[in-house]
């Protein structure tokens, strides 16, 4: 159980610059998911919260203590790696106890939490195997267990499910989640999968060239990035962009995009983007906030008709795809409601749930 | 190893011992093959072995076939034991020799490999490669220098004449070779698994030998043993720097005392070679079992 404090955090490798300056508080007993494309600094920043890679500035602090000049051992951290890092000539037993007995811990203490973290995870048949006889979940089950014995201040995961196949991952993607809810200790959790961070974490920390571009909740993740780069990492399949000019109509603010759309800003929003009148902007909206044509009410729909370019049914629903001004852009529609490819279609356009970005800055407006 | 895997399950499919009849003729075909390669490698041991036990006058009868022998005798062999020093000093100092070089030359080996392969330090490349560039230097330029040396430890300690003199030389050769050996060993050995000991309480070192060294093993087996085989049929300083009887190695006893002049005792020239040959057969045969790759797998993935 312990917290942990960034402050103002670099890694320089010769002259690249991999973490630039970042500050992150993370709270006692919270999952945070460090989530961002590969190289954007999220591994480099847990392996040095873990002491395998030296701090080049900032502090790094844990329950208070800046641990910087700490070494790995003395740091009560246990970290699960991608690929396992089992121990090949132990067996899985002597590979979660190794910590315990450096750690001069009884030898019945030892048995009682290896049995304990084999019954969480289900491997206590699996406890006089080399690590060689099992296969990947397996493996990746006893390098959690070997985390789990330890009872550790904080859990490191370094994209700990990303060598399993799909129907695993979210198998143990579960297990993690409930461990978790369970022991209640501090996690960082490594992931380029957005997936994994939305169902994860308590708090997401989206990550990109070495910087932190926002910090929240997976509900804000997904409802109110404040980046471009966020609003286009998280959720899948990706937000649509287009590009479009805000501009000042009769009776409020009208977005328009190319010479076909025309939208008008719900009132609640005009005070946000009034002052961006007359400027081009971008425009983002979700797949699943476009559309089949529906009988809605209130202001805060909009339908249009564009033709049918492709269409990819995935079972729950179906994805069209259709121009806006010379732009492609995705729509998550009822599958009974999609005609044939170059037919029209009506969508309806959900407002409450676009985005407008300053393409000079990268941020949300 | 495999042995110990995972138990059939209930109810699995029979298993049976009949191959079908082409399995097993294209098994007798791949063994036929190695037939002579497997003929033309022992040959000469054969050689060495039927002529050890033939008497003089066999030997030297050139009617007879040197290929196999009409009696056998233990002559040469005896006079090994009895007029030479061959049992009571050559083989012995010639394994202390073996032993304690090895043994030296590996332990600086394993430490100066596993810094230049983990540690990164100013240089590092640069000391890599010089490694290598003294493993390249040829034994017969570095013994007149290492002549110097000798006689250099000789005013403090004793060694001129001694065995210690070839425990002194023998790493000069065996440890840029075991670092070299070692060194691509090392690089295979996932980073990750030592990181992980790190974190679950070993220092540096504790790592070393409680992680790396024992998946490690086959190449230092690997190392051990090529160590052992070249000092062992190390050549060049064992003639220069022992003259004293009783202090020759194998190699240099069976050459100076076994030949005089142009006269070669053949028998037990040959019973020597032989007798010779037997203690690395032995190692061979004993680190076989321990000389297995693959024991890194399941680490990672």
């Amino acid at each position: 159980m312990a917290e942990i404090l960034m402050t103002d955090l670099w890694k320089i490798y010769g002259e690249t610059p991999a973490v630039r300056g970042i500050n992150l508080h993370i709270d006692d007993g919270k999952f945070i998911a460090l989530v961002g494309p590969s190289g954007c600094g999220k591994t480099t920043t847990l392996r040095m919260i873990a002491g395998l890679e030296d701090i080049t500035g900032g502090e790094i602090a844990i329950d208070n203590k800046v641990i910087n000049d700490v070494p790995p051992r003395d740091r009560d951290i246990a970290m699960v790696f991608q690929n396992y890092a089992l121990y090949p000539h132990m067996s899985v037993y002597q590979n979660m106890a190794f910590g315990l007995k450096l750690r001069k811990t009884g030898r019945a203490e030892i048995d009682r939490r290896v049995e304990v973290a084999a019954d969480i995870l289900n491997i206590g048949e699996l406890l006089q195997r080399r690590p060689r006889q099992l296969s990947g979940g397996q493996r990746q089950r006893v390098a959690m267990g070997r985390a789990i014995v330890r009872n550790p201040r904080v859990f490191l995961f370094d994209e700990p499910l990303s060598n399993l196949d799909a129907k695993l991952r979210v198998q143990m993607r579960t297990e993690i989640k409930k461990i978790h809810q369970r022991l209640r200790t501090t996690v960082v959790y490594v992931t380029h999968d957005q997936i994994e961070a939305m169902t994860l974490a308590d708090t997401i920390v989206v990550m990109n060239h070495g910087v932190i571009e926002q910090v929240g909740t997976p509900d804000d993740m997904y409802n109110a990035p404040v980046t471009r780069f966020v609003a286009s990492f998280i959720g899948s399949p990706a937000m649509n962009f287009v590009a479009c000019r805000l501009e000042r109509a009769a009776d409020g603010l009208e977005i328009r995009v190319g010479d076909d759309l025309a939208l008008s800003v719900p009132r609640e929003r005009e005070g946000r983007y009034a002052p961006h009148a007359g400027r081009d902007l971008e425009l983002g909206i979700r797949p699943e906030h476009i559309t089949n044509r529906r009988h809605h009410s209130h202001d805060g729909f909009q339908d249009f008709e564009a033709g049918i370019k492709v269409v990819e049914p995935m079972g729950m629903d179906t994805m069209v795809f259709f121009d806006i001004a010379g732009t492609e852009v995705c729509a998550r529609c009822e599958p009974k409601s999609v005609g044939n490819v170059d037919a029209a279609m009506g969508f309806t356009f959900d407002k409450s749930h676009m985005h407008l970005i300053d393409p000079d800055t990268e941020k949300v407006v | 190893m495999s042995s110990e895997a995972i138990p059939a399950a209930d109810g699995g499919p029979a298993t049976t011992n009949r191959r079908p009849l082409w399995r097993r003729r294209k098994e007798a075909y791949n063994y036929l093959a190695l037939l002579p390669f497997v003929a033309f490698a022992l040959f000469p041991l054969y050689i060495i072995m039927i002529t050890s036990v033939k008497s003089d006058q066999e030997i030297s009868n050139l009617s007879n076939s040197p290929f196999w022998a009409m009696g056998l005798t233990g002559d040469h062999y005896a006079y090994l034991a009895e007029k030479t020093a061959f049992f009571e000093s050559w083989l012995v100092n010639t394994i202390i020799v073996c032993v304690v070089s090895t043994a030296i030359s590996v332990t600086i080996g394993i430490l100066a490999a596993y810094a230049l392969a983990r540690l990164r330090f100013r240089g590092v490349e640069t000391f890599g490669i010089a490694v290598f560039i003294t493993y390249l230097v040829p034994q017969p330029l570095l013994f007149i220098p290492l002549i110097d040396v000798i006689n250099f430890v000789d005013d403090i300690v004793p060694i001129r004449d001694t065995y210690w003199s070839l425990i002194l030389t023998y790493p000069t050769f065996l440890t840029p070779f075991v670092i070299w050996l070692l060194l691509g060993y090392f690089k295979t050995i996932p980073v990750e698994v030592e990181e992980c000991a790190y974190l679950d309480g070993c220092s540096r070192l504790g790592a070393l030998f409680r992680v790396v060294l024992p998946m490690a093993m086959p190449g230092i087996i690997c190392a051990i043993l090529f160590s052992f085989t070249l000092s062992w049929n190390e050549f060049l300083y064992s003639l220069v720097f022992i003259q004293a009887q009783d202090a020759k190695t194998v190699g240099v006893g069976v050459f100076t005392e076994l030949i005089r002049g142009d006269v070669y005792y053949w028998g037990s020239l040959m019973a020597a070679c032989f007798a010779g040959t037997v203690p690395i057969v032995v190692l061979y045969a004993f680190f076989m079992d321990y000389y297995v790759s693959g024991l890194t797998s399941g680490a990672i993935k």
